[in-house]
């Protein structure tokens, strides 16, 4: 038995074009574990996560690969079933606290509908729950803070409440997706701690999407680099920051801040890199037979 | 022309915002006020590039705003180039407008969805769609010229924020506010723009304010960093000064929580 999430030879089109959008992503995310998914806007980072997560858009479509939750592929079980699984076993942590919460309803209800909902809860038990959950990412006055309307609470208490709504059902898996990039560098380094610490006490696999080498830096063991739905590199946290293998993956580095190093830091990709990796993408292509079987 | 213009090209002193607080209104009498600056002084010389730091709610975008006057201030002194615009008139302001450009954080919402970029560019120029101005700020953005019958949608998040600098640098303006113009983009995207801004400033002799919560992009860019909190400044020094020896326990505080591309360096 390998990893706790194991996706394998996944491959997504968008339905009418046929644009790729992931090429043969192999990831394996044993349990406990946090990986890093890096790369620019448009890369697929966050496709990978919606994958795992069962919320493709409509128009995208698997072509082929299976992806493994806990030894079960995802493919092959009915959409009702699908939905129990994912949402016992995984959960998300979104990028932008304020729509991911619905403007209109209490905090209480938002955290506890999926666990009456889609695990089958009673409701005072889900109740209990979320106040512990609350308490546990540090929130004064649980009680009274479930009463409140999501606009009443400051960016970086929303994001704790997300944090808590992710954790309530002690999922196995977490996804999250540029968890932080609303926010400000200071609630930034708390809620990635808080991440951190709530990961390492429950032992939750977590997939870690962004775009900041910074922040992988701090959070995950592994990394995958994404290009054009391709993973270019596959290390660890490490090995990347001591020396990354691929070309594009040291650009990208390069690109990154470092205001210790204001002079080597923030070089703008170079066209050579991008187009090289361009090329190599489109060569893997070529040996990528659209109804050939699923790897593994 | 020259010899007639100011050393600096704003003089801030003891700026104040304050607000009607409703939150806190009594049923009847004037509401409380809520001071969002509470007496900020600075000055920017021409040419200079400042950055102005602080945590989200630190006033940081109202002394922007202030600043190229979408906002007007409660009371102090706000010298452009030796006139003091504090309490100028729409009117009376609309001579200087063109001289003070400002640059949004959001390029999408701050482009209109239904102009093409030449249009977008055109539109403060009062100028046609062929003009050479136009072709000239996408040149110097680094855009193709058939860019400017693109649609802002058809537009990646760097290119976007690219035609917010054309619109702003084809005025030829002296000044620039850039109001957290990276922080939707992605690592990549956010060092073209920073390095494309870096050069601007130093091609056209631009004086640029340059507003962020990240100090880490602030250390290439600035030669001068204000750190406001809570609308107050904490401290005003020289880049390297800033970074090397922070006066202030907030300054420390926002410098610690950079997350340095190092695995070695923990929090």
């Amino acid at each position: 038995m390998s990893g706790f999430l194991e996706i394998r030879g996944l491959s997504a089109r968008l339905a009418g074009t046929g644009q790729r959008l992931l090429r043969s992503v192999d990831i394996s995310l044993p349990a406990g574990s946090v990986r890093g998914l890096v790369g620019e806007s448009g890369a697929g980072k966050s496709m990978i996560g919606k994958a795992v997560l069962g919320v493709l858009p409509k128009a995208v479509e698997i072509i082929e690969g299976e992806i493994l939750l806990d030894g079960q592929d995802l493919q092959k079980v009915s959409p009702g079933e699908r939905r129990r699984l994912i949402g016992a076993k995984a959960a998300l942590i979104p990028q932008d606290p304020l729509t991911a919460l619905n403007p209109s309803r209490r905090i209480g209800p938002q955290i506890t509908d999926r666990l009456v909902d889609i695990l089958g809860w009673t409701k005072a038990r889900a109740a209990t729950r979320a106040l512990e959950v609350l308490a546990e990412v540090s929130i004064p006055e649980p009680e009274r803070i479930m009463r409140l309307y999501p606009h009443e609470l400051s960016g970086g208490m929303r994001q704790r409440i997300l944090i808590a709504s992710a954790f309530a059902a002690e999922p196995k898996l977490i996804v999250a997706d540029e968890p932080t990039t609303a926010l400000d560098v200071t609630v930034q380094k708390q809620i990635l701690k808080l991440i951190s610490e709530l990961q390492a006490r429950h032992g939750t696999a977590l997939l870690f999407v962004t775009h900041d080498l910074g922040v992988v830096s701090k959070v995950c063991d592994t990394l995958s680099v994404l290009y054009a739905g391709k993973v270019v590199e596959d290390t660890t946290v490490e090995r990347f920051f001591a020396a990354p293998q691929h070309a594009y993956s040291s650009a990208l580095l390069a690109a990154t801040p470092r205001h210790t190093d204001p002079a080597s830091s923030l070089q703008p990709v170079p066209r050579v890199v991008l187009d090289a990796v361009a090329a190599e993408v489109a060569a893997s292509d070529s040996v990528w037979r659209p109804n050939g079987g699923a790897g593994g | 022309m020259a010899d007639n213009r100011a050393d600096n090209i704003f003089e801030v002193s003891n700026l104040i915002v304050d607000v009607a607080d409703m939150t806190r209104k009594p049923l009847f009498g004037p509401a409380p006020r809520l001071e969002i600056l509470k007496g900020v002084s600075f000055t920017i010389p021409r040419g200079a590039v400042l950055g102005i730091v602080g945590g989200s709610g630190s006033g940081k975008t109202t002394l922007g705003r202030t600043m190229v006057r979408l906002t007007e201030p409660s009371s102090g002194r706000m010298l452009f180039d030796g006139h003091d615009i504090a309490h100028l008139s729409d009117a009376a302001m609309r001579p200087l407008r063109p001289r003070i450009q400002m640059i949004f954080q959001d390029p999408l919402s701050s482009l209109n969805p239904r102009l093409t970029v030449g249009r977008t560019v055109a539109a403060p120029l009062n100028a046609r769609a062929n003009d050479s101005r136009i072709r000239e700020a996408l040149e110097h953005v680094g855009l193709p010229a058939d860019f400017a019958r693109r649609y802002p949608h058809e537009l990646s998040g760097g290119q976007r924020q690219r035609v917010g600098i054309a619109r702003a640098i084809a005025m030829r303006p002296e000044f620039i506010l850039a109001d957290e113009i990276v922080s939707g983009l992605d690592v990549s995207s956010q060092a073209q723009v920073l390095m494309l801004l870096e050069k601007l400033v130093a091609e056209l002799g631009l004086t640029l304010a340059f507003i962020s919560h990240d100090l880490s992009v602030i250390r290439r860019l600035c030669s001068r960093v204000i750190v406001l909190r809570s609308g107050e400044i904490v401290e005003d020094a020289a880049t390297a000064d800033l970074f090397e020896r922070p006066q202030h326990a907030y300054t420390r505080e926002l410098l610690d929580a950079i997350p340095t591309p190092d695995p070695s360096v923990r929090w």
